[in-house]
């Protein structure tokens, strides 16, 4: 098989303050997959969302990126290829306008001019945002603010796009139209999530974290319907959502 | 989340004043500022020449009146404090409406209100008539160490942010039957301002780490 996108060995950390939240994980992500990243608050998903750009260093193990390892001296081209949403589109969109906001990572990669304005315009197409160019992201909805949260990542033409929570907050109307946008953008794609319908209707494919380690990976079908596993990794489907009448998607 | 469209100080406009850089207009606040300042309290002749000067400003930016004379009541505290002084000022004293006030007093108090009076009106005139993020523009153009800048962007961007949270956080509290106006529910106040305290300072942590995932080196694009 060729390099992996992402390829995360025997991953172990430990926060400052001693608590341990990775035990060695070994995740590996092809080009062109989707994948969810599930488990229970607290299993260490943001925590091992945090090493992938290099924003906490691993305690062992490794990171890299389409070969290229997770280290210091590679954090600018390691940013530029993992795209991460995060959860509060406020922590994202910092500057006055939507424009400006966007254009915030391809101007740190060194781009200009016209090919800046370009690379912003054609983000912001992609997740049906054009319009709102030049308003202040303050003033967007939540789901408006999560759309634009995922443009200023798309704008610095990622290998994968990782998304904390992308259903989180948002209505069933939104919900559907950001996983719309996300199906039609042709991007790599690990997204870390509690809402289980939206893992079955984006990825084909699961990973489970248990306690800072895997303890699953494989179809999201299968994993949904491994009743004993989601009762021990305290995952449940919300009321009335049963994935046998739904199937997987073809991976 | 619902917060209105352009910031509450901002008065939309096109007026020549409005349409001034931004930078000139900093400039001249802060020279308005010092030259008040520096004026004797006692030289009145002097004040009715500022006093002139802003109005003529004030008049060219086309703001209503009415909308700079509402906003001026963040002045109020120094008034009240501006009225005490005669009376709690040693020295000579004098007579006034049958009160009997303190001279020294009377002249400093008028020269607070005075001097105090031209600083607010001239600082919401510049509010008034220039965005905010022009502000910041004007200020780097005016060479303003870089960080500066940016840390007050920060601020004006996360303002409203923060007081909606301060604000569900008080409804939130209201709902269980709190009452912010009771000293006795004080403390609790202060430990809830303890805790927007911490929640902004994890956010700002946040804002960081998704800053530093863009690339972030330390200079914002222009």
């Amino acid at each position: 098989m060729s390099t992996p996108v992402l390829d995360v060995r025997g991953l172990a950390y430990a926060y400052p303050d001693g608590h341990q939240a990775l035990y060695g994980v070994d995740l590996h992500v092809h080009r062109g997959e989707s994948v969810a990243l599930l488990g229970p608050n607290g299993a260490g998903k943001t925590t091992l969302v945090l090493h992938l750009n290099g924003i906490l260093t691993a305690g062992a193990g490794s990171v890299a990126v389409s070969g290229l390892p997770v280290t210091k001296e590679n954090f600018q081209e390691i940013r530029r290829r993992v795209g991460i949403v995060f959860q509060d589109p406020d922590d994202q969109l910092f500057l006055g306008t939507v424009r400006q906001d966007v254009a915030f990572g391809p101007a740190n990669l060194g781009l200009r001019g016209s090919a800046l304005e370009r690379r912003v315009m054609e983000s912001l197409d992609k997740v049906g945002m054009a319009d709102f160019a030049d308003r202040p992201p303050h003033h967007l909805s939540f789901g408006q603010r999560r759309r634009v949260a995922v443009a200023t990542v798309l704008a610095m033409e990622p290998e994968i796009l990782v998304l904390d929570e992308p259903s989180s907050n948002l209505d069933p109307a939104s919900r559907r139209e950001l996983a719309e946008i996300l199906r039609s953008i042709d991007v790599t794609l690990l997204m870390v999530t509690h809402d289980l319908p939206y893992a079955l209707e984006l990825c084909p494919r699961s990973v489970v974290l248990g306690d800072g380690i895997v303890v699953a990976d494989g179809a999201t079908y299968d994993v949904l319907t491994d009743d004993d596993l989601m009762r021990a990794h305290r995952l449940e489907l919300p009321f009335g959502f049963d994935p046998r009448l739904v199937g997987n998607l073809p991976a | 989340m619902g917060a209105g469209h352009g910031h509450k100080l901002h008065f939309h406009g096109h007026s020549v004043v409005h349409r001034a850089p931004a930078h000139l207009k900093l400039v001249g606040l802060v020279a308005f500022m010092l030259a008040v300042v520096a004026t004797p309290s006692d030289v009145y002749a002097v004040f009715a020449g500022w006093t002139a000067l802003l109005l003529i400003v004030v008049a060219a930016s086309q703001v209503p009146p009415t909308y700079l004379a509402r906003r001026m009541v963040v002045e109020v505290p120094f008034v009240v404090f501006a009225l005490l002084l005669p009376f709690i000022a040693t020295g000579p004293r004098t007579e006034l409406l049958g009160l009997t006030v303190s001279e020294a007093g009377l002249v400093a108090a008028a020269g607070l209100l005075m001097k105090g009076t031209l600083g607010v009106l001239a600082a919401l005139t510049l509010a008034a008539t220039t965005e905010p993020d022009d502000v910041l523009r004007g200020l780097q153009r005016l060479r303003v160490p870089d960080p500066l800048v940016q840390i007050m962007g920060f601020m004006i961007r996360y303002l409203d942010v923060v007081t909606g949270e301060m604000g569900r956080m008080l409804t939130a509290m209201r709902s269980r039957g709190y009452d912010p106006r009771s000293p006795r529910h004080w403390p609790v106040l202060a430990r809830a301002l303890g805790a927007l305290f911490i929640r902004s300072y994890e956010r700002g942590e946040r804002v960081h780490l998704a800053m530093l995932s863009r690339g972030y080196t330390g200079t914002l694009p222009r």
